[in-house]
């Protein structure tokens, strides 16, 4: 029995103290300490953040914290990026938004990840919530632009409308139109992934013109490099923005006009956009150039040249995302050029191309680790690479805490010396102490897991691609890796064993997709039996997984914690190995 | 005579290359003065004449591509839709065309990214040709010779050399010919309406 201290702090004292603990982490140890601080805190939690919109009910969330006014929600498995994950697989919203919509009339954001966003939801949300403001929809689908309509008409403070890298159907573009001229507040607006014909321009200039406060701005390829100027001058406060298609004739008025209107926005930091870029165009980014700290590129289709030549004028910058087409010439000046590089991504011009199509090796990315000391989050597409690239690279960049590395070849050795690359991943591991995110390709046995499972205290995030040689890699990563959240692994030849030897491991993870590896039926089945508390899911679109003896090995496997129990809402070719479940069945 | 006429060889020659890639030339059927213009010299050149073709010529010639492994590499399939097709050989590491001229039985290739600019490039053709340009002028074109340089542009039309900026040029130009002055003088009308049709929007 717990001797109650005299707590001389009224509830309200501390309240007023919690409010300044944001940190969802930080407010779970809270919750910890005593009874009342459990209940004091609960009330107080106004953000929540659900990695996995499965791993707990609405009606839970709801339950404990009745005040919320933010809420983060994550559905599909990060594979599902890669269309692993077949469709209609789930990570549907619409619950979510139906039970919120009762218990939280002051909800006043929403960020959804790779969920199934329908116009249902959206209107459900611009009825439901009168003091909505942040919408970010982030690699979602399922809706159109009636939805959008739907939320631009009713949400009459709305501040950020973001739908980065989501999928929506074109009904119509004067969606926008529907934003009413009360409507002043926005500050942040990314319509990047919409297709042709779906924005209005007209009205997103009335719109622009409006939100004085607008800070952040990407617009869609639709948009043509003429009407730019014209955008610009009507938001010179903008820190942030994306520019549409950025190919013209080139005409020395449109040049002239393009280049004064990016020198009026003093305040301008971060560019992207760039589609079907004319090189004669990039001098007009000249006058910002000393002032931006990111640029994605990754969609400019330009050579190294005129790269070189525009990078060379950003020395502040720290993030740079970019094609191949920048080659290892171009990433050496990068590395000359841009001292305070924190992040760097490389992406492939022709990533199905048997040749190479580009002079961009390993050296390049051994150029920036030498160059750019504050290098800590990598993406890099390449097809050689070396143990002694690697080792390299982790020396000169300790600090690392994401490194993924796509060697485009599946299996492709160290070039050099044929070898697999366990010594050069294995010394990324052991230099960079703080590594949270790591991506594995190239040739690889089970001794790049012992190197991970040793040295990788602090990963967070695995992602395997066609490595390994026994269960013994499986066992390495899941016994060794303390902070380990998420692991994805493909066409690996792990099995049960280490599976089913490391069970508990996995209620410590929000998740664990294994696809094309070895683990059988009978595993999973046991798995699910074994482990209450985790939920077992089989996907095969051919046939049900019972139909075949159970030592098979099952196509797909996602394997997440949970406290609501098996999900209603799998569709037929997703298993749940769940007893309860299989006893409906 | 220096072409064929109207052997339509589009029509009828053998593709590798997949249903949908000839579109471009389809697209870019303009007056049947112009297009005689385009019709290819020789028989050889039929299969690689034009951008699209010598995509299909680097399809027969290069590595059979792998069966495509599915969500590898692991590239989003937006971007994926946002590259534009792997561009051929030409444009990465040099600019190769072609270059014919009216009355000479062969073709020749040249590497336009080794020039820095029209005067450079007009001094190896006559080189290489044996003829000589004459004077240019914005208005008036070549004066005073029995060649004149032109070249084929992206969107199929015949413009003068040196009558855009050298770098627009080098991104643009799909062929050279060296047409006989004749010739040319016609093309020099239409040459000159150029700047309407250059100003809409390129797809």
């Amino acid at each position: 029995m717990q001797k109650e201290m005299a707590y001389s702090f009224p509830d309200e004292v501390l309240k007023h103290v919690f409010s300044f603990i944001q940190s969802d982490k930080d407010r779970n140890a809270v919750s910890l300490v005593c009874k009342s601080w459990y209940e004091i805190e609960r009330w107080c939690r106004r953000k929540v953040f659900i990695g996995n919109c499965y791993a707990v009910s609405p009606r839970m969330v709801i339950r404990r914290f009745p005040e919320v006014r933010s809420i983060e929600l994550k559905g599909k498995p990060h594979f599902a990026d890669f269309n692993l994950v077949p469709d209609g697989w789930g990570g549907y919203v619409l619950q979510w938004i139906a039970e919120m919509a009762g218990a939280y009339p002051w909800l006043g954001e929403i960020r959804l990840k790779r969920m199934v966003v329908t116009d249902e939801s959206l209107e459900l949300i611009a009825k439901s919530f009168k003091n909505f403001k942040v919408l970010v929809l982030f690699s979602c689908e399922g809706f159109s632009t009636d939805g959008l309509a739907a939320i631009a008409a009713s949400c009459k403070n709305l501040r950020e409308l973001d739908l980065r890298e989501s999928e929506v159907d074109d009904l119509s573009g004067h969606w926008l139109a529907q934003f009413p001229e009360t409507c002043t507040s926005l500050v942040s607006l990314n319509i990047s992934c919409l297709g042709s014909d779906e924005v209005s321009f007209s009205a997103l200039e009335r719109l622009v013109d409006r939100c004085p406060n607008l800070r952040s701005l990407q617009l869609n390829r639709a948009v043509t490099l003429d009407k730019i100027a014209n955008i610009l001058r009507r938001a010179p406060q903008l820190v942030d923005f994306g520019t549409g298609n950025y190919a013209a004739e080139l005409q020395p008025d449109v040049f002239s006009n393009l280049a004064g209107a990016f020198s009026s926005c003093k305040e301008l930091k971060s560019l992207s956009g760039f589609w079907d870029v004319v090189p004669a165009y990039l001098p007009a980014l000249y006058s910002i150039c000393p002032r931006l700290t990111s640029l994605n590129l990754s969609y400019a289709t330009i050579q190294s040249p005129d790269l070189i030549k525009l990078v060379s004028h950003c020395p502040r910058l720290q993030r740079l995302l970019v094609l191949d087409y920048v080659e290892d010439s171009g990433l050496e000046e990068l590395a000359s050029s841009c001292k305070d590089l924190q992040e760097l991504r490389v992406f492939p011009s022709d990533p199905f191309g048997v040749e190479p199509n580009v002079s961009l090796t390993e050296q390049g990315l051994v150029a920036v680790s030498l160059g750019c000391p504050k290098l800590q989050s990598v993406l890099y597409f390449c097809r050689r690479m070396s143990n002694a690239a690697l080792v390299t690279i982790a020396q000169n960049c300790p600090n690392l805490t994401r490194f993924r590395l796509c060697i485009i070849e599946p299996k492709t050795p160290d070039y050099l010396t044929l070898d697999p690359l366990d010594a050069g991943f294995g010394a990324i591991v052991e230099h960079c102490k703080d590594l949270r995110r790591l991506s594995l390709s190239g040739l690889l046995t089970d001794h790049v897991f012992e190197y991970i499972g040793t040295y990788g205290k602090k990963l967070e995030m695995l992602s395997v691609a066609f490595a390994g040689d026994s269960d013994l890699g499986l066992h390495h990563v899941l016994s060794g890796c303390e902070s380990l959240r998420k692991l994805e692994i493909r066409d690996c030849p792990f099995g049960d064993k280490a599976l089913l030897a490391n069970a508990a491991k996995l209620e410590t993870m929000r998740s664990l997709w294994m696809s094309s590896c070895a683990v059988s039926f009978g595993a999973c089945k046991l798995l699910g039996q074994k482990m209450p508390k985790l939920n077992v899911e089989v996907i095969d679109e051919t046939e049900p997984p019972d139909s075949r003896p159970e030592s098979y090995p099952v196509d797909k496997l996602y394997i997440y914690r949970s406290v609501a129990g098996p999900r209603f809402d799998m569709p037929p070719f997703v298993w749940s190995m769940d007893e309860a479940v299989k006893i409906l069945h | 005579m220096a072409f064929e006429k109207d052997l339509n060889l589009d029509a009828t020659e053998l593709r590798l290359g997949l249903p949908g890639t000839s579109d471009e030339s389809a697209k870019n059927q303009t007056p049947a003065t112009l297009r005689s213009n385009n019709k290819r010299a020789l028989p050889e050149e039929s299969m690689s004449s034009n951008a699209t073709a010598s995509k299909n010529c680097d399809q027969e010639t290069a590595p059979l591509p792998k069966a495509q492994v599915i969500g590898w590499p692991p590239i989003r399939s937006y971007r994926k839709n946002n590259l534009q097709p792997k561009k051929s050989e030409g444009e990465i590491s040099g600019i190769y065309v072609k270059v014919s001229m009216d009355g000479a039985p062969y073709l020749r290739k040249i590497d336009l990214k080794v020039f820095k600019g029209y005067q450079e490039l007009l001094k190896a053709l006559e080189d290489m040709f044996k003829f000589k340009a004459g004077e240019y002028s914005e208005r008036e074109g070549y004066n005073g010779s029995e060649f004149v340089p032109t070249y084929e542009d992206k969107d199929g039309d015949w413009m003068l050399v040196g009558d855009v900026p050298w770098e627009m040029f080098t991104n643009s130009c799909k062929k050279l010919r060296i047409m006989k002055g004749s010739e040319a003088r016609g093309l020099g009308c239409v040459v000159l309406k150029k700047g309407r049709k250059k100003n809409s929007p390129s797809a």
